[in-house]
């Protein structure tokens, strides 16, 4: 039975969307239209808003047993709730766009039908009636993209982080910062606020509006293929980082970690939306791309010391570089 | 270089990565009715019947007419509208735009930017007071219609000249059977001082104001809210085109280094000016934010309207942001 999905191993690294632009790395408000597809060395990214690949359904079925395990990844303050609406009717419009092959919104009033054929699902909910449809708009939308996603309110002249569904958390954690402002949330990270990176991504995001989708990519690194490396579940994945320089494995586990985050002002309750794609490519999958072999191996021997604390790559990345290098 | 080719040339060419965002619409006047005897609504709709893009409250669009651009409220509901709708007074001292508007046919074709939110609802205010003066009614409205059905409280200050109310039936019924809204009607302008000193007494912590109506209305009402000592922060008013940049001053720019000039119309970009002549920008955001497109100045005083370059970088006028800065004179010198 085919199940609709691409099977292609290699369709990973074709689609992978390898963030380098540059032989060096540094932070910058790189935000650039959405749609747009961008060649790269093994392929090609970024037509789409919501990229569905041969990991849908194993993603899924791991976001349901993360939320089944701690709901604290799921928030959603009471003045989100439309916004929370909004992101699910948005996504669904742009799943059926984008898949019509698999996927059908029909609406007529309040009433929405909603088919996916790649989960065999098809069900009808009211729009604003929370009880109409599974887990309710935020974690049933949760159900259906391999995304991560975040709703921004904005008022007070800022952005607040009032809502989402985050389970592949790139080391941060989503029940902690519930409730901040945007530029809190990044208060951790370093450079960006001497260089008024943050103050200036903020003040775009303000002034984006509906219509015009953005995206941007972001980086760090992870050991196996463990999507879900939050603050919560610190314990199970930290140590691996202090032990993996040595590990003779080391080209098999350690992973480029790059997120395509797009940046959505949602049109109807005027909250924005970041929906957090996250994408793992281990050094043994990306050094069959001789360029980019030599480029991560140049950004990783290159990359200032307190980038790559914050990164958290500081034990390995020398290591890392050396076998991308000189193997 | 050619001149002609940047003033003239209008469709996306391959170098332009964000041709495929468009930002606006063709839509054909499906209906037009007098609402007052100055006040006409019109109605819009897809010449093929999809529905139109989603709005937040009190989004507004442009609509281009006989030679005018002119900001209109969305009265209606903006969650996967069939139709946008708008509420035009006739302005004969104007100029002009309320006129053309006035003038448009049923089944005319017309071009209109996508809607802009610039006066939304605060999603979190625990209330809402919304006070409107005259036509200051329409984004009101659509402030309105979210409130009643998303269940928010919301309280409305409504005051006209009698004849002259558009909309009032609707909104009287609307408030009528939601009860989370309330309606309060004034005739005359001593009646409506004395209803907003009073319901500014008497609003919860937590409440938001909107005041939307004439220039001078809206300063009345903002300053009478500060009298009672309202925080600025819960005051908002309806400010059409701060989201947008303003089309700007036609110049010409010299390239020090391959020769050559390129003329710059209004409402076209330096970017887009110098991409259209096959001159090739790094570029990403295009709205003055990332620094892609930062170009050496060498001669001329940049109108700085980015949000890159601080305000040391723009006094010294050594570079230019191209997709939003312009030029203070008709011209100017980049070192490309």
């Amino acid at each position: 039975m085919s199940t609709g999905l691409p099977t292609a191993f290699d369709h990973r690294l074709a689609r992978f969307p390898f963030p380098f632009p540059r032989e060096k790395y540094r932070y910058s408000a790189n935000v650039e239209p959405a749609q747009t597809l961008v060649g790269t060395a093994a392929g090609e990214w970024g037509d789409r808003l919501i990229e569905i690949d041969a990991d849908y359904l194993h993603e899924l079925s791991a976001r349901r047993s993360i939320l089944a395990a701690d709901p604290s990844r799921i928030a959603l303050l009471d003045h989100m709730r439309p916004a929370a609406w909004d992101a699910l009717l948005t996504v669904l419009e742009a799943l059926s766009t984008e898949y019509p092959e698999h996927m059908a919104l029909s609406r007529s009033g309040t009433t929405c039908r909603w088919v996916n054929t790649l989960l065999n699902e098809d069900l009808e909910f009211a729009v604003g009636d929370d009880s109409s449809i599974p887990g309710g708009p935020l974690r049933f939308l949760s159900s259906q993209v391999q995304e991560d996603i975040v709703l921004l309110d904005q008022r007070e002249d800022a952005l607040w982080l009032d809502g989402g569904v985050v389970t592949f958390a790139a080391d941060w954690s989503m029940g902690f910062d519930v409730g901040m402002r945007f530029l809190e949330v990044h208060g951790p990270v370093p450079r960006i606020h001497e260089e008024q990176i943050i103050t200036r991504a903020q003040q775009f995001l303000m002034r984006l509006q509906a219509g015009q989708n953005y995206r941007r990519t972001n980086w760090t690194m992870t050991i196996d293929r463990r999507l879900d490396t939050s603050t919560e579940t610190y314990p199970a994945w930290g140590h691996d980082r202090t032990r993996i320089a040595e590990d003779p494995a080391l080209h098999e586990r350690l992973h480029l970690r790059v997120e395509v985050q797009h940046l959505v002002r949602l049109p109807r309750s005027g909250a924005l939306m970041f929906l957090v794609r996250t994408y793992l490519a281990s050094l043994e999958e990306l050094a069959t791309i001789p360029a980019w072999r030599q480029r991560l191996g140049n950004v990783l021997a290159e990359l200032p010391q307190d980038m790559a604390d914050y990164k958290g790559i500081s034990k390995y990345r020398e290591a890392a570089a050396r076998w991308l290098l000189e193997a | 270089m050619n001149t002609q080719l940047a003033s003239t040339a209008d469709e996306p060419t391959t170098a332009d990565r964000s041709a495929a965002v468009s930002t606006h619409l063709e839509l054909v006047v499906a209906d037009a009715t007098y609402l007052t005897q100055d006040i006409r609504e019109i109605v819009l709709r897809d010449p093929c019947r999809q529905n139109l893009p989603s709005y937040a409250p009190g989004s507004h669009l442009v609509i281009e007419c006989e030679g005018h651009a002119n900001p209109y409220s969305l009265t209606g509901s903006g969650d996967s509208p069939a139709e946008y709708r708008i509420s035009v007074l006739h302005c004969p001292d104007g100029r002009g735009g309320s006129s053309a508007v006035h003038r448009l046919g049923l089944g005319e074709r017309v071009r209109v930017s996508l809607p802009r939110s610039a006066f939304p609802p605060v999603a979190s205010a625990r209330h809402h007071l919304l006070i409107a003066g005259g036509i200051g009614i329409t984004p009101t409205l659509s402030h309105l219609r979210a409130a009643a059905s998303w269940g928010k409280s919301a309280e409305l200050l409504y005051t006209y000249r009698p004849q002259q109310a558009a909309h009032l039936d609707e909104i009287r019924d609307l408030c009528k059977r939601t009860p989370s809204l309330s309606l309060r009607e004034f005739a005359g302008r001593n009646s409506f001082r004395d209803g907003l000193v009073e319901a500014l007494g008497r609003q919860p912590l937590g409440t938001h104001l909107y005041a939307c109506g004439p220039q001078n209305f809206m300063e009345s009402v903002i300053a009478e809210a500060r009298k009672a000592c309202w925080p600025e922060s819960r005051l908002h008013i309806e400010a059409f085109g701060t989201a947008n940049l303003d089309p700007g001053k036609p110049f010409t720019v010299h390239l020090a280094r391959t020769g050559g000039s390129v003329h710059i119309p209004s409402g076209t970009s330096l970017l887009e000016a110098l991409q259209k002549s096959g001159v090739s920008v790094p570029n990403l955001c295009r709205q003055g934010v990332c620094g892609e497109c930062r170009i050496p100045v060498k001669k001329g005083r940049p109108q700085h309207r980015d949000l890159y370059l601080n305000e040391q970088e723009k006094a010294s006028n050594a570079t230019i942001m191209c997709c939003v800065s312009r030029s203070h004179e008709p011209e100017l010198e980049l070192d490309i």
